[in-house]
């Protein structure tokens, strides 16, 4: 049964993809974009990741195909036919790569073995000694934010120089930090889509806590909790318009929080160096290891979506702003 | 040989292929985009099928379970796609600012456009 459903979740992922170089034009493009994140999001569950499933389910299936949206708003959507001769050279050399790398994986381990490779180094120990360790249940969480805190850091750190990145791309030349105004010109809105929205968006942003505060236990954590988080944000600015949005959470606000929770996450690991304990070492928060474990874990994820949602909030904010000043 | 042994990483390398074959053969930069897009999510697969173990549970320590799949890939992919989706966003942002600077996004024309100047 399991791989019968397994079986079926893949070839609808190979179908979306193949579709994806058929369709013409890029809006549809976008959408089958967005129905590869949710068929990628399913599969993620049926191999038991589900703290990945729920990245994938908010990265995915909604916020990627909307930023790609908003660029398309911004550059056209019409794709241009490529010339017949552009079509002979990729195709011998994606069926060369793809066959080459086929013969490769028969030397891996079989699907599902319990005796590969990857799972002989230190997942093991991950297993067995995290919940004495660390002593919270979900074991993914223990290594993101413990055993591979260092990590973690370095990619909260790629997320933020990103979104630094991205304002500094999308700068308006004189208008930096102020808030554009459109109020004059809202479109007329969906009614059903207005109201239903307006009912999801308190329980979107209260989901997003409870995975932020809950992620020790189940499936969550600052990474999903902040890109839930951030969709929230983002559907009532869609619904609203950038105005109304940047009054809820003006864009200064949200960057000084995306530097604040990179701040939280690296200062936890200065505390343990005043100590004279290496960084990260959360043994210095309290005496008992298992709750230092705990507090040092909560701070970090806390610092985590603190990042990740005001650096998504960021991008979405950049994008709009650019959109609103070229319909001008 | 069992092939569903090997089933997903084959499909794995079929998505990655289509994905490949987005990127180099169509012009259009957002098109380009969404072909690594793909690409990328199949990297994902891979790694997570090759952490999954047969009639494993969610690495989410339970009693009574023990047999769990194998939770480090599960970490570098979980973060590996905040960090996809920030720096696709990067790319998405210098899309824009190309269109602004050439009016278009089509790989030819603003090749075109260079070799004039």
């Amino acid at each position: 049964m399991e791989l019968l459903v397994d079986i079926a979740l893949l070839s609808m992922l190979v179908a979306t993809a193949v579709s994806l170089i058929l369709v013409r034009g890029l809006v549809a493009s976008i959408m089958l974009t967005s129905i590869y994140g949710l068929l990628s999001a399913s599969f993620f569950v049926t191999m038991d990741a589900v703290d990945v499933a729920f990245t994938e389910a908010a990265v995915g299936a909604g916020v990627s195909p909307l930023l790609l949206l908003m660029t398309v708003a911004l550059v056209g959507r019409v794709e241009q036919q490529p010339r017949k001769r552009h079509i002979a050279f990729p195709l011998l050399l994606v069926t060369v790569t793809g066959v080459l790398l086929i013969v490769g994986t028969l030397d891996m381990p079989p699907f599902g073995s319990a005796d590969a490779p990857a799972l002989q180094h230190v997942a093991p120990r991950y297993l067995q000694q995290s919940g004495e360790e660390i002593g919270i249940p979900n074991v993914v969480t223990s290594v993101l934010a413990s055993y591979r805190a260092y990590d973690t850091l370095g990619e909260v750190l790629v997320i933020f120089t990103a979104g630094i990145a991205v304002i500094l791309v999308l700068m308006l030349p004189g208008r930096r930090g102020s808030v554009p105004d459109d109020a004059g010109r809202q479109r007329p809105r969906n009614v059903v889509v207005n109201v239903v929205s307006k009912i999801l968006i308190p329980f979107m942003l209260l989901f997003a806590l409870y995975v932020q505060f809950h992620g020790e236990y189940g499936p969550g954590g600052g990474f999903q909790a902040g890109v839930i988080f951030a969709s929230g944000i983002i559907l009532y600015g869609l619904l609203y318009g950038l105005p109304s949005v940047c009054r809820v959470i003006p864009p200064p606000v949200v960057e000084a929080l995306a530097a604040l929770g990179v701040l939280l996450y690296a200062l936890t690991g200065v505390l343990a160096l005043l100590d004279g304990r290496p960084f990260l070492d959360y043994s210095v928060l309290a005496t008992d290891p298992v709750t230092a474990q705990y507090l040092g874990i909560t701070a970090i994820e806390l610092g985590v979506g603190v990042t990740v949602a005001s650096v998504i909030i960021t991008i979405f904010y950049a994008f709009a702003a650019h959109l609103s000043e070229a319909q001008r | 040989m069992d092939i569903a042994s090997y089933f997903n990483y084959w499909i794995v390398i079929v998505l990655m292929m289509l994905g490949f074959y987005i990127v180099i053969a169509r012009g259009n930069l957002v098109k380009k985009l969404i072909g690594l897009n793909i690409f990328q999510t199949s990297v994902f697969i891979l790694y997570i099928s090759a952490g999954k173990v047969s009639d494993g549970a969610a690495p989410i320590l339970t009693e009574g379970v023990s047999v769990y799949s194998n939770p480090l890939p599960h970490v570098l992919i979980l973060t590996a796609i905040v960090v996809g989706i920030a720096t696709t966003a990067v790319g998405l942002a210098l899309v824009a600012r190309i269109h602004e600077a050439y009016g278009t996004v089509e790989e030819s024309q603003i090749l075109e456009q260079d070799n004039a100047c």
